[in-house]
């Protein structure tokens, strides 16, 4: 639709705005693959109860939104192969990188981080060359 | 407090990724996938949350402590290593195969279906691989800084 881009930007500045609050009044980087991965591997002792309250958010205040939509397509796929292999590559990927999107996107590329921008090549380079490959290279997705 | 804002922030950003069509696949793909019909949306997501985040970081960097009195995020080395890099491109591989990264992967968690279930469980398995997988890149290839003249 060509009023995408508007919601686009409009979820956006919402986006920068959970950053915002997460920056200036807890003091921390708002980055989702941190937050939960912290929890995951138990580097994140200091402040768990703080990490929970951010994903709880994250995930509860989402689908009280949903209802305003007539629909709320995600596309996703339903392949269980793709789903598998991709979750694993975004897990160990961004825990190794130490970042993802909201980390070293969002919040690196505003802070103009250089570790932020070139985690950005990368990972613009590395999500378009596999769809690439997997959608016309082998028809996998 | 800390809690609450923290919940706060998690459910703007999950609200702003919902609102942006961020948890619809086929607009990450879109934007990804350069030889079929392009869909700019995510440049204006990227935009609009980047751009008032500039301000914000220039206003963290006049401060000490945050407005709840809790310590600012300091600066880290800007070190570019390999986990950097080769972390980003797997990282990028399952963006692009799935069109999901970690955030609205968890925000569309409550409704999206049995899908974002298992991706969210595949991630948080590939989260638990990772200092595992560390210590083997570690191993196989240490890091010559500081090695070199033992």
């Amino acid at each position: 639709m060509h009023q995408d881009w508007i919601w686009g930007l409009v979820g956006g500045l919402m986006i920068g705005a959970g950053a915002a609050v997460y920056l200036l009044l807890n003091g921390r980087i708002m980055g989702a693959s941190g937050i939960l991965g912290g929890l995951i591997d138990g580097s994140a002792r200091d402040a768990t109860p703080e990490r929970v309250a951010f994903l709880a958010g994250l995930i509860a205040v989402p689908p009280l939104l949903v209802p305003l939509y007539r629909v709320v397509d995600t596309h996703v796929s339903s392949n269980i192969g793709v789903l598998i292999v991709a979750g694993l590559l975004v897990g160990v990927g961004t825990r190794l990188a130490n970042g993802c999107t909201s980390g070293h996107g969002v919040c690196g590329i505003s802070r103009l981080s250089l570790r932020g921008i070139v985690a950005t090549v990368f990972y613009l380079l590395g999500g378009g060359l596999a769809l690439v490959i997997a959608r016309h290279g082998l028809g996998l997705i | 407090m800390r809690n609450f804002t923290a919940f706060l922030a998690g459910g703007l950003f999950g609200a702003g990724l919902l609102v942006a069509g961020m948890v619809d696949t086929a607009k990450v793909q879109g934007w990804l996938d350069v030889f079929g019909v392009w869909d700019p949306t995510l440049a204006f997501v990227m935009g609009g949350a980047v751009l008032p985040m500039m301000i914000v970081w220039r206003i963290a960097a006049r401060r000490k402590t945050s407005y709840l009195g809790l310590p600012m995020p300091g600066d880290f080395p800007q070190l570019v290593d390999r986990n950097l890099v080769l972390g980003s491109v797997l990282f990028g591989a399952g963006w692009g195969l799935a069109g999901l990264c970690p955030g609205p992967a968890l925000g569309a968690l409550a409704f999206g279906g049995w899908q974002f279930a298992l991706f969210v469980l595949a991630m948080g398995a590939g989260m638990a691989l990772t200092p595992a997988l560390r210590g083997l890149l570690q191993r196989l290839d240490p890091p010559p800084v500081g090695q070199d003249d033992a």
